[in-house]
């Protein structure tokens, strides 16, 4: 259910891109536009909701690899070791187990730990930590330890770095009990949920995208927060519900604008959180459409869209006209050549095909 | 406590290498570095794109270790920053390069890219993306050798920002415990990344520090010095042939480019970047051969000219060569 004080989200598009000559790109500090919004990048929304929850609770320290005097290694920490002091902003070694297992500790006994993974890849090195401890603690502590720990960086495939460093992990870390997952597309999304996660006891794997980071958009200057397992549709048809994550909610849009262009229009769902899932409003959707689409860069066995259509199923089954179409990375690690990485993602011209299969139209 | 440093006569070793040998290891040391200043050029060219980390100002490092060790029979397996040990294990230079160009013919057919060079023939067990993820491989293949009696040894390669991690240390205790014959060499450059090495480690000297630890013995020499390296891995290799026990040893050594190609590197100065520059590795190689009457600068220049035809020749070869079929992309997920 929305929350009553989640304003709309803004447009996608903002009336003008920032100007790097005179104007921020990173930092927590938006340009104010004089009407009550601010233009920003997603770094900077990241980086503002940080800011903003530092301020206002003194428990929260930040942990991770280059996070402080290096500004982030793709700078969304930018600023807040000069505002915040090195007590609180905290460059570690490069020991993900180890910092990430401090934090759980730490969230243990008073304190809401914010982790930076450089990237989610690297999160695998703290497996153990974040699904045997950080998951579990609450319930098998009987409730005594919840962890309020954020962890965050970006995720999904850079651009050209091939197989170690290409994963997505909502599917991965959604398969776990006691865990929250969010995985935001657009600046207003990342600040209300990060700050949203910044107030609650729950592990929070919080996914970014490299992609992203620099995608500009005007939102509200004024604070908000967004719930947990509320869905935000990106784009409203009547023909098919495309349901689409982080990054490929951009995709998603590229592909309906394509797709409006031969009279077929979709509804782009983006459930902003994959754990909690607000199946509701994707069973809305798909009352509507009849029709669903799941777009992913997770692995295809196990992924966001087989979680989607088993639900759909279990919920919507007489609402179907068409099976459940899933586009996800290919069943491979990411390859580095350039044609195979494009075959590879779940771009626009594989929606494009699903789409029309959903539809019945030809290929 | 700053670690001893592996004391080594220069001339004295000089001689005992010898002038073929030593000018078959300078022109090694200066095919690393043309092959990189081409992928760097190929980089900006955007002919090559994700990650590039270049070993430009540690040549020495590997090139002394190499020529100690048979790859094939041995074993050598190493981070990201892998051109130079790929090359001294004996890949053929085009291949290498159609793999940065993401191509058919390339080391890996193309999936690999820059941080994951292989070699199955040389046992270069590859380069790896996951900082501290090749030290257990090396460890592996340790074992393996020493299972199968081959006598081969592995050179594990890793950063001073690997040393903290897990796996560094789950592997000295391994090894040691079971005296494998593994060589562990940890290229300190001085940074991971934008980290200086002391903020990252409790302790100064990274191999003689922490090798007591594990009952191991541990070497530090000056990475920047071909004839320290060349000495230390004569005296270790032999040693761990010998007795099967596991050796850790720090280089002391310098990247002279940025972490990857983006890289501000606002964590050092100019003037630091400089004074290692005045100790470049393959320039006093050079100088020594120089001074010894054994290569004369016409000579040297028509070798680096060679080897500069030979980088271009690469990088004609990966720009003609085909993209990997479409077929190829879920091939080799499975054996
Ligand atoms: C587990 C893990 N964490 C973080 C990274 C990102 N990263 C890549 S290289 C690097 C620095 C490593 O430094 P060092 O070990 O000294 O090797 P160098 O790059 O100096 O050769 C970092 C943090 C990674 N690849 N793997
Ligand atoms: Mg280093």
């Amino acid at each position: 259910m929305l929350d009553a004080s989640t304003p709309l989200a803004p447009p996608l598009k903002p009336r003008r891109a920032l100007d790097p000559k005179s104007e921020p790109i990173n930092g927590y500090r938006g340009v104010d536009l004089g009407d009550g919004r601010q233009l920003l990048s997603m770094r900077m929304a990241i980086c503002q909701a940080l800011y903003e929850e530092m301020q206002r609770d003194p428990t929260i320290v930040i942990l991770g690899e280059e996070v402080a005097e290096y500004n982030g290694a793709y700078k969304v920490t930018k600023g807040l070791l000069d505002a915040f002091g090195p007590e609180r902003v905290i460059d570690t070694p490069i020991t993900e187990s180890g910092f990430t297992g401090l934090a759980i500790g730490a969230a243990m006994t008073g304190l809401r730990p914010v982790v930076e993974f450089m990237s989610w890849n690297f999160s695998f090195v703290a497996f153990d930590q974040i699904i045997s401890n950080a998951s579990k603690m609450c319930y098998m502590s009987g409730g005594a330890f919840p962890i309020p720990l954020v962890m965050r960086g970006p995720n999904g495939a850079g651009p050209r770095v091939s197989s170690q460093h290409s994963h997505a992990v909502e599917a991965i870390y959604s398969h776990f009990p006691g865990l929250i997952v969010v995985s935001p597309s657009t600046p207003y999304d990342a600040k209300g949920l990060l700050k949203t996660a910044l107030r609650q006891n729950n592990p929070v794997c919080f996914l970014e995208n490299e992609m992203l980071y620099s995608f500009e958009q005007e939102i509200p200057l004024a604070e908000y927060t967004i719930p947990f397992g509320v869905a935000d549709l990106k784009r409203e048809g009547r023909d098919c519900t495309i349901v689409a994550v982080n990054r490929c909610v951009h995709w998603a849009l590229e592909a309906a604008e394509e797709l409006a262009r031969e009279g077929i229009e979709c509804e782009v769902v983006d459930p902003r959180t994959v754990k909690p899932l607000d199946i509701e409003a994707i069973v809305r959707s798909v009352r509507k459409t009849n029709r669903c689409v799941v777009v992913e860069e997770c692995y295809r066995t196990g992924g966001i869209g087989a979680e989607v259509a088993a639900q759909l199923m279990e919920l919507a089954f007489d609402d179907l006209d068409a099976p459940v179409q899933r586009v996800t990375t290919t069943e491979n690690p990411m390859p580095y050549a350039a044609n195979l990485e494009h075959e590879t993602l779940p771009k626009p011209h594989r929606i494009i095909a699903a789409v029309r299969r959903a539809c019945y139209r030809s290929p | 406590m700053p670690a001893q440093l592996y004391e080594v006569d220069p001339i004295a070793v000089r001689d005992e290498i010898g002038k073929e040998r030593l000018i078959e290891l300078w022109r090694r040391m200066l095919t690393i570095r043309r092959f990189e200043e081409r992928a760097e050029l190929a980089y900006r060219a955007k002919k090559v794109a994700g990650f590039l980390h270049l070993y430009i100002g540690q040549e020495a490092v590997a090139t002394g270790w190499y020529d100690h060790i048979t790859p094939g029979v041995d074993a050598t397996v190493t981070s990201y920053r892998c051109h130079a040990h790929a090359i001294l294990s004996g890949v053929d230079v085009k291949e290498l390069m159609a793999e940065l160009y993401g191509k058919a013919t390339g080391n890996a057919k193309g999936k690999g890219g820059s941080m994951h060079f292989f070699s199955r023939e040389k046992l270069f067990l590859g380069g790896h993306g996951i900082v501290g993820g090749q030290i257990p491989v090396g460890t592996g293949a340790a074992f393996s050798l020493k299972y199968r009696k081959t006598g081969g040894v592995s050179l594990t390669f890793l950063g001073d920002g690997a040393t903290p991690q897990g796996t560094f240390h789950e592997s000295l205790n391994m090894a040691s415990l079971w005296s494998l014959p593994a060589i562990y060499i940890i290229e300190n450059n001085q940074y991971g990344m934008g980290t200086a090495c002391h903020r990252a480690n409790a302790v100064d000297s990274l191999a003689e520090a922490k090798a007591v630890g594990y009952n191991m013995k541990a070497y530090t020499f000056d990475g920047l010095d071909l004839f320290a390296s060349w000495k230390c891995a004569q005296e270790v290799v032999a040693e761990v042939r010998r007795s099967s026990r596991p050796v850790l040893v720090e280089a002391k050594t310098y990247r002279y480019r940025g972490h990857s190609v983006s890289d501000a590197g606002l964590y050092r100065t100019k003037e630091e970047v400089e004074r290692y520059k005045r100790l470049d590795p393959i320039a006093r190689v050079q100088q020594a051969l120089q001074d010894a009457g054994w290569l004369s600068e016409a000579e040297a220049n028509a070798i680096d000219e060679e080897i500069r035809a030979r980088m271009a020749e690469a990088a004609d070869f990966a720009e003609r060569s085909p993209e990997p079929p479409l077929s190829q992309l879920t091939a080799d997920v499975y054996a």
